[in-house]
């Protein structure tokens, strides 16, 4: 539809949205028994009110942005990758073998090394689904939700077994302090005044960074990111223009999973240090969001990866001093899901409609 | 194993078999019809929470069961708007409706009862009971055949027997009805339907409606016949296992309720380990049973064989102007 200008398309839009989410939200906070005024300002205090706030909004916003750009690029080739989660998984069991068992001589290289594995072990979780919607015409969706699964019981079978340290809890042994990386804390600190004391938020953030950049010239720059938009746009017109659609696929799904394993070496190297069970906590399905809502780009993704970072941090903050628990985040986090992607045409259509009447006019 | 452990296993088959069926059918009536739904889950979850919640407060099982199909069927509404009317993507739809579910229920079971996210234990007429049925308990002394019928075949909830009995109506109602066939063509071609004029639009609501229902009684069945009450996330990937089903099944009632009963089985396995490791001799990891049904689903429907779903699948339908 052309009925709109691209800005109303990229910014309007989105924001009606969140706002009709916002708005869902606060009732549901009313419904409670709760102000919503009060609990929003809790949220922007704990989450944004100190550096502590900061660091722990960067620190989930690193994990957000890598799921987002995975779910982000397969969506630019019109696959839907629903398994970020189990891929994140995978990319965790990745980072914790490398770090694990290879003697690494500094930081630095142990990320190198864990980011490899993290992204090699998240790309080879994808490869199956991948494979099975591109030669055997399996629903990539339900394979990788199938694969979420398995990949959930695939670590808990290690953790309880091969990896598994000494002691009562599934988790293995603490990493070696030379795979430790650097903390906002630790880079941030001058002398007298130290910033994100205690916060989790590390050097990861700037991967991340990066890989937004890498994503956005990998789509808009590159022969291949123009093949993954035209596969995207028409799948039988790509293949008038000799793009091979397998090969499309497998590349996309590959890189896809890489970038959701690659959360891995944020949350499991730079902040548990070890690998627990669930260590994704359900980044990888806030992916979604976040990459709906940052319209499939780079930038807009690391916009909407800061949102829910805050969100998150802020929700924590909820729990600890009011009773609205938790799980209120997954309930904002649904309605964003519903507004900005599946409801698209309710806040579209009439939009449409007022732009063309007010060219007419 | 012995006559009695093996019955004992088969009766949890049943039990367990009985959520995956009634949420299979409910997807099946919905896929065939065109609209993908990957909502099952939190739909069971909404019934789930809703339907104890119910029957708590009025202590009437059958009440609960209303609100809990009502639950399900607020949620279907959401997703036949947002796929039918406004032609947005199904499976983002159904995504939202898992999460609105799983966030929703814990925020709102903490408000009503304070109990970490749960409901009150349920017990008398807040729960299903079992029927006991005729002639059981006079056959029951009958070697095998009446030890079977006392075992295995009584003895279950009412939900159970419609489980079981909405397999051949589900077969009838799609293979031997209009409205059955005019479903089946809108999954097909909507195009063919609407050129009928038979409304696509009005079919894909009421297919969407029957799944909520469905789903709501799978979910009703959760919280107040299988178990005692409300859990937090207890569905516990049933409406995924039910999907997997429902493609192992490749979209046909009977087949479904074979898969259903199949994948039961492996859950009633993962409970009864030690069963297992009796008769083969070693131990199984149980985490491994649990996703079982997802590795037989990847490796038969993709790997060996193929499972083609409803042509129009997926597809918002948009009329010709």
């Amino acid at each position: 539809m052309d009925a709109l200008p691209k800005w109303a398309d990229v910014i309007l839009i989105p924001v009606i949205s969140i706002l009709l989410a916002a708005v869902l939200s606060a009732l549901v906070i009313l419904a409670i028994g709760e102000n919503p005024w009060d609990a929003l300002k809790l949220m922007v205090d704990g989450a944004l009110g100190s550096t502590y706030g900061w660091g722990y909004t960067i620190y989930y916003a690193t994990n957000f942005i890598f799921t987002g750009l995975a779910v982000a690029i397969a969506s630019q080739a019109k696959l839907f990758n629903i398994g970020g989660e189990g891929q994140a998984l995978l990319g965790g069991l990745g980072v914790a073998v490398v770090c694990l068992y290879i003697p690494w001589p500094h930081w630095t290289l142990a990320l190198l090394g864990a980011a490899a594995a993290a992204a090699l072990f998240g790309a080879a979780w994808a490869a199956i689904p991948a494979f099975l919607q591109a030669k055997r015409g399996s629903h990539i969706v339900i394979t990788t939700i199938m694969f979420n699964f398995i990949a959930a019981a695939l670590l808990n079978y290690f953790l309880i077994g091969a990896l598994k340290a000494p002691g009562m809890e599934p988790a293995t042994a603490k990493f070696a302090e030379t795979t430790h990386l650097p903390s906002f804390q630790d880079m941030f600190n001058f002398g007298e005044t130290t910033f994100f004391r205690g916060a989790p938020a590390n050097v990861t953030f700037f991967v991340a960074l990066a890989a937004c950049v890498f994503v956005w010239a990998l789509v808009w720059r590159t022969r291949l990111g123009y093949e993954i938009r035209s596969f995207g746009e028409s799948e039988s017109a790509a293949k008038y223009a000799g793009i091979n659609p397998t090969k499309i696929i497998m590349v996309t799904m590959l890189i896809s999973g890489a970038l959701a394993g690659m959360m891995a070496i944020n949350n499991v190297q730079g902040e548990a240090e070890r690998l627990v069970l669930n260590a994704a906590e359900g980044a990888g399905f806030i992916g979604i969001a976040v990459a709906l809502m940052g319209r499939n780009h780079p930038f807009g993704v690391l916009l909407a990866a800061l949102l829910f970072g805050f969100l998150y941090q802020g929700g924590a903050e909820l729990a600890l001093w009011t009773s609205i628990p938790r799980e209120l985040i997954i309930v904002i986090q649904a309605l964003v899901i519903l507004f900005t992607g599946a409801l698209d045409n309710m806040v579209r259509m009439p939009l449409a409609r007022l732009f063309l009447a007010m060219r007419r006019a | 194993m012995d006559l009695a452990t093996l019955l004992q296993m088969l009766d949890a088959t049943l039990r367990l078999a009985t959520p995956l069926l009634l949420a299979c059918l409910a997807g099946l009536y919905s896929e065939r019809a065109g609209i993908f739904d990957i909502g099952l889950e939190g739909k069971m979850l909404a019934a789930a929470f809703l339907s104890a919640a119910i029957a708590s407060v009025t202590g009437n099982v059958w009440l609960g069961l209303l609100a809990g199909i009502g639950a399900s069927m607020a949620l279907s509404l959401i997703h036949g708007l947002a796929s039918i009317t406004f032609r947005g993507n199904q499976l983002i739809s159904g995504v939202a409706i898992n999460f609105l579910a799983a966030g929703l229920t814990v925020v709102v079971a903490q408000s009503w009862f304070r109990q970490g996210g749960r409901t009150p234990q349920l017990s008398g007429d807040a729960r299903f009971d079992s029927i006991t049925l005729p002639f059981a308990e006079t056959l029951r002394d009958v070697p095998v055949l009446g030890t079977i019928y006392y075992e295995l075949i009584s003895g279950h909830t009412i939900l159970v027997y419609v489980a079981l009995l909405l397999v051949p109506v589900t077969w009838w109602v799609l293979y031997r009805t209009r409205f059955g066939l005019r479903l089946r063509a809108v999954g097909e071609n909507p195009a063919a339907v609407d050129t009928a004029g038979v409304s696509v639009v009005g079919l894909r609501f009421a297919a969407v409606a029957i799944c909520g229902v469905l789903c709501g009684i799978a979910g009703a069945y959760l919280a107040t016949a299988l178990q005692a009450g409300f859990t937090k996330d207890m569905s516990a990937g049933r409406g995924y296992i039910a999907l997997a089903a429902l493609i192992f099944a490749k979209w046909r009632p009977w087949y479904a309720l074979f898969s259903c009963l199949l994948f039961g089985f492996l859950q009633a396995m993962a409970l009864r380990s030690d069963v297992v490791a009796d008769v083969i001799g070693f131990a199984l990891n149980g985490q491994l049973l649990d996703v079982l049904p997802f590795i037989l689903v990847v490796v038969l429907t993709g790997f060996v064989g193929k499972a083609t779903g409803p042509k129009a699948g997926g597809q918002a339908y948009v009329k010709e102007r």
